[in-house]
């Protein structure tokens, strides 16, 4: 019987000849990240275990990213810690406010995770590099204190759910739409403890952009990480990026699933996800006419230049709302100066949206955004959970950039072909 | 290992971490700030409700959402001595481990469990007891990869150990 991704690339990590599901195995980790609010935790546990050095200074990623540029005094000093930990142990992958990105998006830009690799992050969203073919998933601060120490840690390898999805997308259809559907299908403890790998000439079809969208949710569906094999697409995207050479990983065809989904996309509409669950996945038609306060385009999950693209589309040569507030926040400081030279920017500020420098911000209800009481968002972001964006009684449906667009400009949530 | 006893607080499914812990109070790594407001987006009262020792008893999927290991650390800092659940969401399971936060899976502790119950839960041997009528549940014990964990003192003191 073979091996599914999951398992060879755990395998390899772990110098086994093969693991099997439920296995208990210590692995070599390739890459580690922390971010402003996760660092700190794990900056103090790495000096309670009294080692001087990092286990690898250019394995390492910190990031400031989630109240950057600094929303408060106590923000600042969350950054400040981590800014001279990085500095006072040499880490190579330290990205200040200007030269950054939301995490999930700078790193594989940067080509510092990589097809077959091991990847922690102290985030729950490190799930997004799946899109290149690397394991990698969420941990909390103790276990990348752990990492940063000895470069190793225990996992327990997970059983896999394949989804494979056949037929050929609508217009205004993409990754984040495959991945909100899937969720809606499977809830969202469908895949805990899992690996969700998805297959198919949907899939194959895709951008990066759009399957990064789609492994960065597999958390929500409970998933340990989300996965699609590598292939032209992914090494085309990592041409002139990857910084360490690599050895791509794909699951053997006789690979063994917990469970195997085939899905047809033919009639499937854009996916609204409303509050307050990532499952609560519902067609677009089914939505229209919700009245909406403010709109996000950005995050983790949204932010890309191909996300940038579709939201300009829709919002050239018009204006957002009267009724609405547009924030539009390109997820790196490569994909802003990019989607600057692209005229993108212009026509966002023209249609009378707000364009921020890149910082996570609105998604977690941090800053740059947050909503009143029984305000209610279309966001391009991850998660619509009670309170997630600013007051509890708040409300926030999920969509791809281009239902957030015509959100925009039609005060409600509509379809777009009807802008 | 030790025996907890304390009063059930009974939440649904799906509780997700920022629920247990919202954001907005992410610009602190300060214990008992965060046990402040621990809960607070489910039960807006809980922290000012709560005796230490009180027991949290959930649903399915409990620490679903952000990884942040603040969420544990809250529960932990505002003297819940355990939490028992359905089932626990993958990075909050791990986190409560690394930071020494003792949780139980039982469903049927899960659905029998009434708010104000007065229960007594034994780790070691994953067992729950309702203390007025005595029922006594049966939880999945620890794998004894985790156990070894737990024994050192949660996940430093084990890396301490091996990087000695």
């Amino acid at each position: 019987m073979g091996h599914t991704m999951s398992e060879k690339i755990l395998a390899r990590a772990a110098s086994q000849k093969k693991v099997a599901p439920g296995d208990l195995i210590n692995a070599r980790v390739d890459m580690a990240l922390g971010n402003d609010i996760t660092a700190p935790v794990a900056i103090k546990e790495f000096q309670k275990i009294g080692v001087t050095d990092v286990f690898d200074r250019e394995r390492i990623a910190l990031i400031p990213d989630h109240f950057t540029p600094n929303k408060d005094i106590a923000a600042a000093q969350q950054s400040k810690l981590v800014r001279s930990f990085a500095s006072d142990m040499g880490i190579k992958h330290y990205y200040e406010v200007g030269r950054m990105g939301i995490e999930h998006a700078l790193l594989p830009e940067l080509g510092l995770v990589l097809p077959g690799e091991v990847v922690i992050g102290a985030d729950s969203h490190t799930c997004t590099y799946g899109a290149l073919g690397a394991f990698s998933t969420g941990v909390g601060s103790t276990d990348l204190a752990a990492v940063m120490a000895t470069g190793e840690l225990w996992f327990k390898v997970p059983p896999t759910i394949r989804v494979h999805f056949k037929g050929e997308l609508r217009p205004y259809v993409g990754g984040k739409d495959l991945i909100l559907y899937t969720i809606g299908q499977l809830g969202v403890d469908g895949a805990r403890y899992c690996s969700l790998e998805f297959s198919g000439p949907v899939v194959e079809n895709l951008s990066m952009d759009d399957r990064f969208s789609m492994c960065n949710m597999a958390i929500e569906a409970g998933a340990k990480t989300g996965l699609i094999p590598p292939d032209e697409v992914t090494f085309n995207y990592l041409q002139g990026r990857a910084v360490r050479p690599f050895e791509a990983v794909v699951p053997d065809a006789d690979a063994e699933f917990l469970e195997y989904y085939s899905w047809e996309v033919e009639g499937l509409e854009p996916q609204v996800s409303l509050p307050y669950s990532p499952a609560n996945a519902e067609p677009v038609s089914k939505t229209a006419g919700e009245p909406v306060d403010q709109v996000v385009i950005g995050s983790c999950t949204n932010g890309r230049m191909e996300d940038l693209r579709q939201a300009a589309r829709l919002l050239e040569g018009r204006k957002v709302h009267p009724r609405v507030r547009l924030i539009v926040i390109p997820a790196t400081q490569e994909i802003y100066r990019q989607a600057m030279r692209e005229g993108l920017l212009e026509i966002f500020v023209e249609a009378e949206g707000a364009v921020s420098t890149p910082t996570c911000g609105p998604c977690l209800g941090g800053h740059m955004g947050i909503l009143g009481e029984g305000e209610s968002a279309v966001a391009t972001t991850n998660r619509n959970f009670v309170g997630r964006m600013g007051h509890t009684s708040s409300k926030v449906y999920l969509s791809n950039p281009s239902v957030a667009a015509a959100a925009a400009v039609a005060g409600c949530i509509t379809p777009p072909e009807e802008i | 290992m030790s025996v907890f006893k304390g009063k059930v607080w009974t939440f649904g499914h799906d509780i997700d971490t920022d629920a247990i812990i919202p954001a907005r109070y992410l610009n602190t790594t300060d214990e008992k700030e965060l046990a402040n407001h621990c809960m607070e987006d489910a039960d807006p009262q809980f922290v000012d409700k709560i005796s230490p020792g009180d027991i949290i008893v959930a649903g399915k999927n409990f620490g679903c959402g952000s990884s942040r290991e603040h969420a544990p650390i809250a529960i932990k800092a505002a003297e819940i001595s355990c939490v028992i659940a359905e089932s626990f969401a993958r990075i909050f399971y791990r986190n409560a481990i690394n930071t020494g936060l003792p949780i139980l899976e039982s469903k049927e502790a899960s659905e029998a469990l009434k708010r104000g119950e007065q229960v007594q839960v034994d780790l070691e041997k994953g067992e729950i007891k309702e203390l007025s009528s005595g029922r006594t549940f049966q939880a999945v014990p620890f794998p004894p990869f985790m156990q070894e964990i737990i024994r050192s003192g949660g996940l430093i003191n084990y890396v301490k150990e091996r990087v000695k």
